[in-house]
């Protein structure tokens, strides 16, 4: 009886934390997506054409992939910090929201290099009959590649943190992203907001109903039901929406507005930007 | 208020196709099918004219959403004949002619979500003027306008699900006045929103009225009828049309309204005394009809009075 009444607790738990775990997510990609509050703050990046800061950021990203040693990329990052002061985004939030977890994931990537890579050794642990000997030359190299992903992440996030959305969508043009493309990311990131309430929505609606246990076979067939039904939903509203642009005299030719009007500033920031990657490449190769 | 751009649409010219002595919308027999089974309208005949603001009645599930698509062109009858400034709706609604047609025309959808699709309000504003291919300037020039009449130029940087409902709604009517059209089709404009902001939304419906527009709005709330229509179409459950005349006669058939479901009726017995409620939400408030049993004065002595928003009166006995 006991081991019944665990195995139970034990499937209430499971689907308890998966319950939990979807809310999160969802209420997370909310707040992170859809808050802009650093986006609508008014700093130096803020202030920059969105079409200067993507091709900007595009090519510090470039520069930050070709550094071959770390003083290129401490430069770039320098920069990248000075610029995110500049745009008034808090310094703990930017610098936690990357490091917390480039480490870890980039870590695991590069780990098995520190000890294939031949070169001297930082030390010899033997155990058993294998060793465990990073070399010097798999040390650096996992420095300069976890301290790449790093910079490379930083400057993405600081050009999405103090971009609306909307706008690096409509920059993508810049790029000569076709509009069909544009059309229809604009709206995903439209609809994705409309998703999530309403599956926050739905979540919240079951918590409020559920006043006693319910079996895992129950609680995994609504969540199998819930799938469904959103589902349904989307295609419901995929086609309504359709018809929306039907009304305004949709044809089929996607047609996207553009209000971006490149300034003095903006081509001085981007050329600096070129510029100053161009330095760091430079710098990263003299000092390899 | 900004009346510029309410203003600017009685400027439009009328399509050389319809003369004066014809009908913008003209059915005949129309039925439509959901799924090719489900009737959502039935038989019906209907002539709207220029310049008319016609509200069409009904409880939910009578067609009335259905009805404004097919006027809009974006769906076409699955019976009888149907004509909408001098096109053939079933053509329009093949793409024939949409593009001329949807300049005159504009639909505002009942749920804004399905409206304001693009990432900003000023996007959404712009998505019409861009399908007519108008240079940026002229585009500009149409959202600012639209924008302005709905008082809503400081939210055109906005995403739509920032919004507040009655922002929305603005919003989506900003979005199909950019494409200043000469017919307006509002899918229940005042629904779920709260008092004041509905009033604001009437207030504006009666100015996109007065400016020229012929306006087709489908609602079931009696009490703004009067005030932006005149000329009422009923439809009942079975999506037919029951009643078609002034809002002033069909509001005053409490009997045509119950029979379309648009008030409620129910019974309360005290004692020897029955009260029969109906309920709606026009100035009337509620109709008390009263019948007096079991030993009591018989229900033709019952006195008939009004007092306030209620009125008492004598029931008839079968």
């Amino acid at each position: 009886m006991t081991s019944v009444v665990a195995g139970r607790r034990a499937t209430d738990a499971r689907i308890g934390w998966l319950e939990q775990t979807v809310g999160g997510i969802t209420a997370n990609i909310e707040h992170a997506i859809f808050t802009e509050q650093h986006a609508r703050s008014e700093g130096w990046l803020q202030r920059r054409d969105p079409r200067a800061k993507l091709i900007g950021f595009l090519m510090a990203i470039i520069a930050a992939s070709l550094a071959s040693s770390v003083v290129g990329l401490a430069l770039l990052y320098a920069a990248t910090l000075a610029a995110a002061r500049a745009s008034r985004v808090p310094f703990g939030f930017f610098v936690k929201r990357v490091w917390l977890g480039i480490p870890f994931f980039a870590g695991i990537v590069v780990v098995p290099a520190i000890f294939f890579v031949p070169g001297d050794r930082v030390f010899d642990l033997a155990l058993g009959p294998a060793h465990l000997a990073p070399s010097w030359n798999g040390l650096a190299g996992a420095v300069l590649f976890v301290s790449r992903v790093g910079v490379s992440v930083s400057l993405a996030v600081l050009m999405v943190v103090t971009t609306p959305w909307a706008d690096v969508l409509k920059s993508l043009r810049a790029l000569r992203t076709p509009q069909v493309f544009v059309l229809v990311l604009s709206m995903t990131y439209r609809y994705i907001f409309l998703f999530l309430h309403t599956a926050n929505g739905i979540l919240l609606a079951r918590k409020s109903r559920v006043v006693g246990r319910t079996s895992g076979r129950e609680q995994r067939r609504w969540i199998t039901g819930t799938m469904g039904n959103l589902m349904s939903r989307a295609f419901k509203m995929s086609n309504d929406v359709y018809a929306a642009m039907l009304a305004r005299g949709f044809t089929g030719e996607v047609r996207v507005y553009s209000t971006y009007r490149m300034r003095a500033a903006d081509w001085l920031a981007l050329g600096a930007t070129g510029a100053f990657g161009v330095a760091a490449v430079l710098a990263s190769r003299v000092a390899a | 208020m900004n009346g510029r751009g309410l203003d600017s649409a009685a400027g439009v010219a009328r399509p050389e196709a319809v003369g004066p002595a014809e009908p913008l919308f003209s059915l005949r027999d129309v039925g439509y099918l959901y799924s090719g089974r489900q009737t959502a309208l039935d038989g019906l005949n209907l002539d709207i004219w220029p310049g008319e603001r016609v509200v069409l009645l009904g409880a939910n599930g009578s067609g009335k959403s259905t009805l404004l698509k097919l006027l809009d062109g974006i769906a076409a009858p699955s019976s009888g004949t149907m004509r909408a400034l001098g096109c053939d709706v079933a053509a329009v609604a093949a793409g024939q002619e949409a593009f001329t047609f949807h300049r005159q025309v504009g639909l505002v959808f009942q749920d804004p979500d399905i409206q304001l699709f693009s990432a900003t309000v000023l996007d959404d504003v712009a998505f019409g003027p861009l399908q007519l291919g108008l240079t940026a300037d002229e585009v500009r020039e149409r959202c600012d306008e639209a924008l302005a009449a709905m008082e809503i130029a400081h939210l055109a940087g906005r995403a739509p699900f920032e919004l507040s409902g009655g922002e929305k709604k603005r919003a989506a009517i900003a979005s199909v006045l950019s494409l200043r059209p000469e017919v307006l089709l509002l899918d229940e404009p005042t629904a779920s929103l709260d008092p004041r902001t509905k009033w604001v939304l009437v207030d504006l419906i009666q100015r996109l009225g007065a400016a020229g527009r012929t306006l087709i709005v489908a609602t079931h709330e009696l009490d703004i009828v009067p005030l932006i229509a005149d000329r009422a179409v009923v439809l009942n459950e079975q999506g037919r049309v029951v009643a078609d005349g002034d809002p002033a006669t069909i509001l005053a058939d409490t009997d045509l309204l119950v029979r379309a479901n648009l008030i409620h009726e129910h019974l309360h017995r005290h004692g020897p005394i029955s009260h029969s409620h109906r309920h709606d939400t026009a100035d009337e408030g509620h109709y008390h009809a009263l019948e007096v049993l079991d030993g009591a004065p018989p229900a033709e002595t019952a006195q008939t009075e009004r007092s306030g928003k209620t009125r008492v009166a004598p029931i008839e006995r079968g």
